[in-house]
This record gives structure tokens, sequence and C-alpha cells, in this order.
């Protein structure tokens, strides 16, 4: 922060009380811009390089293929990538803690296979088959968390153990060469069917509340504690950006994009993503449990001597990354409409570079939801354009493998010149 | 008077890694508002001294007086509920979280189970003030973004949140320029002031004679002087540190 950003000017909303020490909080609007952009220059870049990413790769392929930009495929964007933003942000919960789940991927394929056996072979309710996915990968879970946790084996050996295992168990499951359609029309719902044209604006209005909303009760307590709030204006740009980019992602989406019959909505996936990237983003950054995740993936030594449960924390991590694990091949299957003994075994590499892209840091302790989600549409993006383009496949590992590394060393290097040492882990 | 009595007083304290013995029966008193300096070659049992004190590796034997009772310190949460917090060399601080956040790591303030961000940031804002903190700009900085002298701060006030009656700092300007060794003297010398309790291990004489009250010197296990610093000086310190001279007891 540069001193200039703590001086008090007329505008600030609360002038510092007493004779605290500044927290970043003070100023005009201006004063908070300018901070923001002394922070990104110190290298806490956030989600800029992946947005910016997303913006110029949106502009590269518009060029290229105008259809990139119709309503269309928009919509198809949307219901592609949900699979990788969900199984991203399942895996960020484990790479915040230095770990690694190589297995989250055919984690959701075995619980799938077992879905769908207990569907169409056992006539099980589909809901209680579901219930069994969910169990399937709260058990994986628990158990990764164990040899890891309580065990102590490198989390990268027992969940690449998992990876072979579990292709294997696909395999028992589902038979050889095998493939199962998905016959509840619930799940293929998640990703065919779409919103009524009014659930996507009140989608909009409840996102535009929370934002409000949270954002009062925050400057609420911060008053009531006695320190100063940040310039409202702050909170209403915020909520603008919200409006002016959900209006039109929602009213784009509002337009009829079939060819045959009328198809228009937003996709039902897309609440779905929001909601548990809210409360994943809640719990992190304002529950104990959240915070000592980050604790435990700075410096897990000094968060045990501060009396946090490291062991519990681990555990509990690999617990969420299987359990989300199982939403996203829920996803997945969705959008397939079948299941065979691949399913979810090339995805969870992507998952990662996801996460990098967006800017969650394999050492741990940095990184946020959001970054995964937005690395994984950027991902998502590139084999989405590089399809529209006909490109052959090669092109899109390709060019997927460039971007990592990009995006890899556009951290690094922010970083280093900063003042941080290239294998900083901070 | 109170002010007299010593708030921890170990008695013959004992320490023995199988066939090593490390700790000879050893003496010390610390007093509430003062410091006092544990010096000591390399391998004296400093280290081995306070671990005891901070109940991560219990002593064999001997008697531990705390703040008028005999205390038995056999683990970290039981020595950190008694007002005992150790400032480890390491710090033990996390790089990726800000100020606030390792101030209150493990004892944050919650409201209905949420973060209540603004009384954290407001306590801590206070305490720093308290210890004429006014190097730190922001205390949301992350303290990646510190220096050592302020890394060593951060720590140190911690212990002040926490309402430590005794701090014990292990060699906390080791690693410090001239400008922040002073910084942290005086921080050290405020802590005091506050009525806390210090034990203070060094290495370096002239931080000691500047900020101690009391010195206390180990010397291959045992304590062989125990002088307030006005009644001695660096060349018989330095003696007694490395087995040259012999303190005379009956003259304290
Ligand atoms: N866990 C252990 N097992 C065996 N020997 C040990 C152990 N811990 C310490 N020692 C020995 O005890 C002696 C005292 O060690 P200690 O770390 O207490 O010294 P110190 O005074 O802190 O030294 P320094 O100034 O180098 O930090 C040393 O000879 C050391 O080798
Ligand atoms: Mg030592």
């Amino acid at each position: 922060m540069s001193t200039k950003s703590v001086q008090i000017s007329d505008a600030a909303p609360d002038p510092i009380a007493d004779d605290l020490i500044g927290a970043g909080q003070e100023g005009t609007l201006l004063d908070q811009v300018r901070g923001y952009f002394s922070r990104v220059r110190q290298g806490e870049m956030g989600v800029l390089p992946a947005v910016g990413g997303m913006v110029v790769l949106a502009i590269l392929f518009t060029i290229l293929n105008p259809l990139f930009i119709t309503e269309r495929n928009f919509a198809n964007l949307m219901t592609q990538s949900a699979t990788l933003v969900m199984l991203a942000m399942a895996l960020v919960f484990v790479i915040l803690l230095g770990e690694i789940d190589l297995s989250a991927g055919t984690t959701y394929g075995v619980a799938m296979c077992a879905f769908v056996v207990l569907v169409s072979v056992v006539h099980v309710n589909w809901i209680l088959a579901l219930l069994a996915a969910f169990a399937i990968g709260l058990a994986v879970g628990a158990f990764i968390g164990f040899f890891v946790a309580r065990v102590g084996i490198p989390s990268f050996v027992v969940t690449l153990g998992l990876f072979l295992g579990f292709q294997g168990l696909e395999l028992i499951i589902i038979g050889n060469g095998g493939s199962y359609a998905v016959q509840v029309p619930q799940i293929l719902a998640i990703m065919n069917s779409n919103l009524p044209i009014w659930g996507g604006w009140v989608l909009l209005a409840v996102m535009v509340a929370i934002t409000i909303g949270t954002g009062f009760w925050d400057r609420a307590r911060r008053k009531r504690a006695g320190v100063p709030n940040r310039a409202q204006a702050l909170l209403w740009a915020k909520v603008g950006v919200i409006v002016v980019l959900g209006g039109l992602a929602v009213f784009f989406l509002s337009q009829n994009r079939g060819a045959v019959s009328d198809i228009r909505g937003v996709p039902i996936v897309v609440p779905i993503v929001l909601f548990i990237l809210w409360i994943g983003t809640f719990v992190l950054d304002r529950t104990k449990f959240g915070r000592y995740m980050y604790a435990v993936g700075g410096n897990a030594e000094a968060a045990r001597r501060a009396g946090v449960k490291v062991i519990a924390i681990r555990w509990i991590a690999f617990i969420i990354c299987s359990t989300l694990a199982v939403v996203s091949g829920i996803f997945s299957i969705g959008q397939v409409g079948s299941v065979d003994a691949t399913s979810g075994r090339d995805i969870v590499l992507s998952g990662v570079a996801a996460a990098v892209v967006g800017g969650v840091s394999l050492f741990g302790g940095r990184g946020r939801l959001i970054h995964a989600a937005i690395g994984a549409v950027v991902i998502s993006m590139i084999t989405n354009g590089l399809g529209l383009l006909n490109l052959p496949a090669g092109a899109n590992y390709l060019v997927t493998g460039g971007v990592l590394i990009l995006a890899a060393s556009v951290d690094a290097i922010s970083r280093l010149r900063s003042g941080g040492s290239l294998f900083s882990r901070s | 008077m109170a002010e007299d009595a010593p708030l921890l007083e170990l008695t013959d304290v004992k320490k023995a890694f199988g066939p090593v013995t490390v700790l000879r029966g050893v003496h010390l008193s610390v007093y509430p508002g003062k410091v006092t300096a544990l010096v000591g070659d390399n391998g004296a049992g400093k280290s081995t001294l306070i671990k005891g004190l901070a109940g991560v590796q219990p002593y064999d034997s001997g008697t531990v007086v705390f703040n008028g009772h005999e205390v038995n310190l056999t683990n970290p949460r039981h020595a950190a509920s008694l007002g005992i917090e150790v400032v480890y060399q390491d710090l033990a601080l996390c790089d990726n979280l800000d100020i606030v956040q390792n101030m209150f790591l493990g004892r944050e303030e919650t409201s209905g189970g949420f973060f209540d961000e603004g009384v954290m940031e407001r306590r801590t804002s206070e305490v720093l003030r308290s210890l004429s903190v006014r190097t730190v700009e922001s205390v949301r900085q992350k303290v990646s973004s510190l220096s050592g002298g302020q890394r060593q701060t951060v720590a140190i006030a911690r212990a002040v949140l926490k309402e430590a009656k005794l701090v014990i700092l292990d060699e906390p300007t080791a690693a410090l320029g001239v400008a922040q060794t002073e910084q942290v003297l005086n921080l050290v010398k405020r802590l005091a002031e506050q009525g806390v309790a210090v034990l203070i291990i060094s290495h370096n004489l002239a931080d000691v004679f500047k900020v101690a009250d009391f010195v206390s010197v180990l010397y291959l296990g045992e304590m062989v002087a125990d002088v307030p610093i006005a009644e001695t000086s660096y060349d018989d310190v330095v003696g007694y540190i490395t087995g040259s001279k012999t303190y005379e007891r009956a003259r304290a």
C-alpha cells in the first residue's frame, strides 16, 4: 500500500477512528483503485490474467469464426464448461493445502457407473442411486484423507493409485466395452433444459440482492467495530458490473437459439454451479474452516502451533473434493447422456490445469474457487473455439498446454518482479 | 512485595537424551515486568530449557513453579493456557495470510459462526499501537511482504494479544539488521513495561546489555551465573559463558 492510499480525504466515508493503523479500506474510490493496482503490481494478480485471457480468446475466436459469438454457442459453452468448472472447484479444496487428487475424475467415474447400473440394472429409485453415488464420493474422500492425513503417504501417490485402480473398478462395474444410457430425465435436464425466461432474471436479481445484502452486512459490522469502511461507491460499482454483465448474459440467453424448435433460457446447470460457488466461497472466506484451509496450505507447522487441527482439516478437504467431484460427474453424464467404463478418465489433469490457469497455486495457500471456475471456462473456450475452426484434435491439446505454461509464467514472473523468488511458496 | 516474587521459578531441572545429559539441575527465576536474558554457548542447553517451558519436551525431573503454583508442563496447550507463549526463531507465521489473520489464527472472533473482521482488525491495530509499532502501514498487509523485523513484531504482538504472562523469545534479533534489531529490542522493553515477564535467548551480548534486567548463564547444562545486569560487566558474562570465570553466588 502506498502512503497516499491511507490518507483521509473529505470523501472518505468513515474517517480513521482514534489512532488505528490503516487497513487499506480508507480513502476515496480513486484511492481504492490505486491501491488495487499497486497490489497487482506487487504480484497479487488474482483473477486478472485469466479474465484477460478469456477476453483475448473471445475476440480472437470471434474474428476467426463469427459463429463463436452466437447465442447458441454461448449456451453451448456454458454447458460444455460446467463439468470442468465443477471439477476444478472441487480440486481447489485439496490444491489449497498443497495436495493433489489425481483420482477426482475416476472417483466420479466409479460413482456414475454405480449410479447408472443401480438405476438401469438393479432398478433402484434414481434418488437413492444418486445418494449412493454421493456416498461413494464421500467414502473415497475419507479413504484418501486417511492415507494422506493420518498415515502420511503423499497425496500424489495415494490418488495415483486410486486413479489406476478406479479405471479397473469402472470396467468391472460396467463390463468391458459396455455403455448404459442415462434414463433419468431429471439428470439429463440439468444439462439440456433451461430455466424459464423469468427464471434467468430472478437468478440475476438474487445475485444482486446477495451482493448488496452481504455488502451492507459487512459494512454494518465494521462500523460497529469502529473500523473504517471502503467507499460505498465500490459496492455499487461491483453491483453495476454484475447487473451489466449478468444482464447481458441473461438477455443473450433469452433469445431463441434453436434451429428447428424454440430454445431459450439460462441452462439449469448455471444456477447450480453459481450456488456451489457462492456457498464454497462463503465458507472459505468467512469461517474458521476456510481460514484454516489457507493457513495449513501456507504453513502447516504454524497452523499446528496456533492450535489448528491440521489432520482434520486435511481429511475434510479430501472429502469435500471427492464429493464435489461427484457433482461434476452428474453434469458429465447429463451432457453425454450415457456412461461407459472410461467415464472421468481424461478430465482430471484438465481440472488441475484449469485451477492453475485461473491463478490457484499448486504450492497451496493461494487461490479461490472463482479462479478455478474462470480457468475452466478459459480451457473450455479453447476446446470450443478450436472445434468451430475444424482444426485437428491435436491443436486443442497443444494450445491448452501452451496456455497453461503461459499462465504459470505470468504468475511466476509477476511474483519475481515483486521481489519473491521464482520458487517462493507464497 | 509481589513485585519481587518471580513469576516463574525452576528448581533443579534435569533433562537427558539417552546417555547425553543436557540439563544438570538448572535453577532459573523470571520476574514479571522484567527482561531476563538466557545466554550460553552453542549446545549449552538453552533451547532444551525453553522447550520444557513450552511443554513440547517435558523435563525429566525438577520443579516448575508458575504464578505461585507448582505446574507440570507436559503439553503445549497446557503451557499456553497458563499464559506461557514462545516466539520461536522460525516465527511460525503464515506468509499467505495478512497480519490480522496471523494474529488471530486459531482464535478468530466470530459472530454467528462467521468472522467479525472489523473486531479483529481493531484489536490488531490496538495491540500494535500499544507496543508503539510505527513501521506497519496496513494491518491487511500479507506477512510475505513484511521485513524480518516486522515479522518478529507480528509474532510478539500475537503473544500480547493472547494476554501472555510469560513471553519467551528465542534469538529474536539473530537475523536482523541494525535498525530492525533496535526496533525489536524496543518492543521487548515495551512488553516488559506492560508487566509481562520476558525471557529472551540471545547470542548477542550487546543486545542483552541493552534490554535485560537480569542475565542467566548456562554452561554445559548448568546455571553458572544469575545476576542483575547492573551488577555485572560484558567481560564477566563472556567469562561465565566460556567457563573461564566463575560467579560467586554469595555476592548475589
Ligand atoms: N532431541 C535431542 N536428542 C539428543 N540430543 C539433543 C536433543 N536435543 C538437543 N540435544 C543436545 O543437547 C545439547 C543442548 O542443545 P540445545 O539445543 O538446548 O543447545 P542451545 O543452547 O540451544 O544451543 P544453540 O545456541 O546452538 O541454539 C546439544 O549438545 C544437543 O546436541
Ligand atoms: Mg538453540
